[in-house]
């Protein structure tokens, strides 16, 4: 009894606490450790994505954003400190950009009703909304990814990928070993031969496995690496005289940072994506006004542009639409994580959208409904072209294997269905 | 004036040996003890739990493991994230395969896995010793983790080789998942630590612990005397392995919930858990609990100071963190080489004095 009534106590002055009006983002960063390269630019889009619709259009709905930032390190033990210390301050939705961190949250945002948007990267099997309630990997997901870095191999190939051989140099983790199934079913379909090359964390060490791909010499490499593993990778492919054209990395692979540091023997590297890279798009014209101009940027506020940085953008900018959608749904400005939850899952992302944002063809357009919370999972292709120091989308938004790849969700979703006993939503 | 001594006699063999002899210090134990079990389970939150005490529970369980090992018997182990993992992978096997069995059984079965695989990397340690004994141990972390990683049974084919823990409860109350309430998870936690603590404590004080001493402190002399070195070696290793698996299957059941074995039992938890049993004091129980603490609170305590209160960037806290922390080591090893638990040692010597020194 007098458990409870302390617990209800409690509950109320937490509950109490984040009254004011303010939509709270919580922004799990980080900007230190071997993955900070990646880390630091992506929150910096992410913040800055917020202040510019704070100081431009007055807030969400007139409802301001909060940015609660807090440092992970890559680390699973800190995200958890870090989830459980912002939960109680009104969080409305969770973008922890870790595998390992997203695998912790899984089930802890799903007891406590706060929606989990990992896009592209996390779980995914996520994408199938009727065991993952609160778990959304829009516009694409690894396996999207895997199948689209074959897509565009079969492309060059007259769709003919018989007999080549491909490597895959992946971070041995549970974020690199995520695309190893797909490719295992595509290699059945297509007829290539795959070879799995496995680096350990950090993955300063890659001699051994560079070695294995001089011997082996592939058709083509394809890479999941994060952080200082993607320049070890280029740099010892650019050592062997790989050719980069046939080097194709995962959206974590493929920013400036990574390809910078070996220099013109870069040049050709490619990359999938899954939004556009670049600075020419009117939104930013507002960020340089609102945001840079103004001294409001996050960090040191040289990554405008970047790959990553615009990657955290479009993260934030699908937060805040999926925002005003639950706003429009609910009929009230200041949501709950629930309604932001809601709104997320019938979020409508078209081109007239996005041009209204400034950010034309930024990404591809995508609904989620309670089925599907993948969205369509479109995938492009970019190239790093080292003499101009910039890189390109060479290739559009384009399908992927959808039979393969939603067969695997299936499998893979319905197992940890009948594993939690989580009864299928949707119906 | 706190640890009069003055009246307080010894009249039997048994009240002299007892662990805390000093009647102040026996009550501050009690008192203690009330307040983990009665008290706190009625006040705390989620992020008490999770981001604290947890933790701080956990690792104290596996610095009191490695202190038996290191400490007590003075074998060096780098092996202790290895010796985690096998506990937490033994949980998930076990609580996969008979999910209708208690988690206090689950756990205890994992360090009894623990403690097999324990002794059998202890082998070395009858022929070699120190530094090349700390290679052989070396050894065991990096294998351990490899096989975990590399053979698909221990995590039952998921498509990422992560583990991540199912509901499971005890007596009908949920202990691990994301629906478990804050304060069963920590009384699970609690009450592990405490009857390892008690156990540990026994054990070093009997004959086993005698036998582990008289090895740490000259081998030959212990033969010499009749101690079987090889039974004192194992049953340090499988004593210290027991804990340790304890730890390391809460540490994933009950405290992450999911974990790849890289990133959550790589080298650097071994040396994490070493710093501890180093920072609070070789040889001594109180010791783990201090390490445990030091290491576990203060980067939270720097983090909130830095973050919250003096609203400082994150990033620059962080790295703050690392300084300080490493100042921090550097200056109690200078100040008290034989840790924590040696300060709080001669803190009480002077308080018994106190305020009459002569």
């Amino acid at each position: 009894m007098i458990r409870k009534l302390m617990s209800a106590a409690l509950v109320t002055s937490l509950v109490s606490g984040p009254a004011a009006a303010e939509l709270v983002f919580p922004d799990l960063s980080y900007r230190t450790g071997p993955y900070a390269a990646g880390g630091v630019p992506f929150s910096d889009g992410y913040n800055d994505y917020f202040t510019l619709v704070n100081e431009r259009d007055g807030g969400i709905g007139g409802v301001k954003a909060q940015v609660i930032e807090c440092e992970t390190g890559y680390n699973t033990e800190k995200g958890v400190e870090c989830y459980e210390a912002t939960k109680d301050k009104g969080a409305l939705i969770y973008q922890p950009l870790s595998t390992g961190i997203t695998y912790q949250l899984i089930p802890k945002v799903t007891a406590d009703g706060i929606p989990l948007h990992t896009m592209g990267y996390g779980r995914t099997s996520a994408a199938n909304g009727k065991v993952f309630s609160h778990v959304f990997n829009y516009p694409a997901n690894y396996w999207n990814g895997a199948s689209g870095v074959i897509n565009h191999l079969l492309d060059e190939n007259e769709g003919d990928l018989s007999g080549k051989k491909i490597s895959l140099v992946y971070h041995n983790s549970a974020y690199g070993k995520e695309p190893i199934r797909t490719l295992e079913e595509l290699s059945d379909k297509h007829g290539f031969e795959l070879k799995l090359l496995p680096v350990d964390h950090p993955g300063q060490e890659q001699k051994s496995q560079w070695l294995q791909v001089r011997r082996d010499r592939p058709d083509y490499v394809v890479m999941w690496g994060w952080g200082v593993m993607n320049q070890v990778a280029i740099q010892e492919a650019a050592n062997i005289r790989f050719p980069m054209e046939n080097f194709i990395g995962v959206w974590w692979s493929g920013a400036e940072h990574d390809v910078q540091a070996a220099g013109a023997k870069a040049n050709g590297y490619k990359a999938v994506t899954f939004h556009n890279v670049g600075d020419d798009f009117p939104v930013f014209d507002d960020m340089q006004k609102y945001v840079v101009d103004a001294g409001l940027a996050a960090g040191a506020g040289d990554n405008v542009g970047k790959v990553l940085y615009n990657r955290g953008m479009y993260a934030a900018m699908l937060a805040v639409e999926a925002a005003k959608t639950a706003q429009d749904m609910h009929g009230v400005a200041d949501i709950t994580a629930a309604m932001m939850r809601d709104g997320m899952e019938a979020l409508v992302i078209d081109e007239a959208k996005m041009a209204g944002l400034g950010m034309p063809n930024f990404g591809p357009t995508f609904n989620v409904s309670c089925e599907n919370h993948g969205g369509l999972g479109l995938v492009g292709v970019t190239q790093w072209d080292a003499e101009n120091q910039t890189w390109s989308l060479i290739s559009d938004f384009k399908e992927t294997d959808g039979d393969v790849i939603n067969a695997l969700i299936t499998e893979d979703s319905t197992a940890f269905a009948s594993e939690n006993n989580i009864s299928q939503r949707c119906e | 004036m706190f640890y009069r001594e003055a009246g307080d006699f010894k009249t039997s063999y048994q009240a002299d040996g007892q662990t805390f002899p000093i009647r102040f210090d026996r009550m501050r134990y009690y008192v203690v003890l009330v307040v983990a079990f009665g008290l706190i389970p009625f006040f705390i939150n989620d992020y008490w739990v999770n981001a604290i005490l947890l933790p701080f529970l956990i690792y104290a369980i596996a610095a009191i493991g490695l202190n038996i090992l290191v400490g007590y018997c003075g074998q060096v182990s780098l092996g202790t994230g290895g010796f985690m993992a096998v506990g937490a992978y033994g949980c998930y096997k076990l609580m996969t395969a008979f999910p209708e069995v208690s988690m206090i059984v689950h756990v205890l079965l994992s360090g009894g896995i623990t403690a097999m695989v324990c002794v059998l990397f202890g082998l070395p340690s009858l022929r070699i010793k120190g530094f090349y004994l700390a290679v052989a141990t070396l050894a065991a972390q990096f294998f351990l983790v490899w096989l975990f990683n590399r053979v698909p049974w221990f995590y039952n084919n998921s498509a990422s080789g992560q583990i991540s823990a199912p509901e499971r409860d005890v007596f009908g109350i949920v202990i691990t998942g994301p629906n478990a309430p804050a304060w069963a998870t920590y009384l699970f936690c609690l009450i592990f630590l405490t009857v390892c603590a008690l156990v540990a404590r026994n054990l070093t004080r009997g004959s086993v612990g005698r036998s582990w001493m008289a090895i740490r402190d000259m081998d030959i002399a212990a033969e010499i005397i009749g101690v079987n070195p090889m039974k004192a070696k194992m049953t340090a290793f499988a004593v210290s392995g027991f804990f340790i698996g304890v730890s390391g299957a809460l540490f994933f059941s009950v405290y992450l919930g999911a974990v790849e074995v890289g990133e959550a039992f790589g080298i650097q938890k071994s040396f994490l858990v070493l710093f501890m049993v180093i920072i609070g004091g070789l040889g001594s129980i109180f010791g783990a609990f201090a390490g445990a603490a030091f290491l576990v609170l203060l980067p939270v305590v720097l983090k909130v100071l830095g973050v919250d209160v003096l609203g400082w960037p994150t990033d620059i806290v962080a790295h703050f963190q690392l300084v300080i922390v490493g100042a921090l080591i550097v200056f109690f090893l200078i100040v008290e080489p034989h840790g924590l638990a040696q300060m709080w040692r001669v803190t009480k010597e002077k308080l018994r004095l106190w305020p009459f020194p002569h």
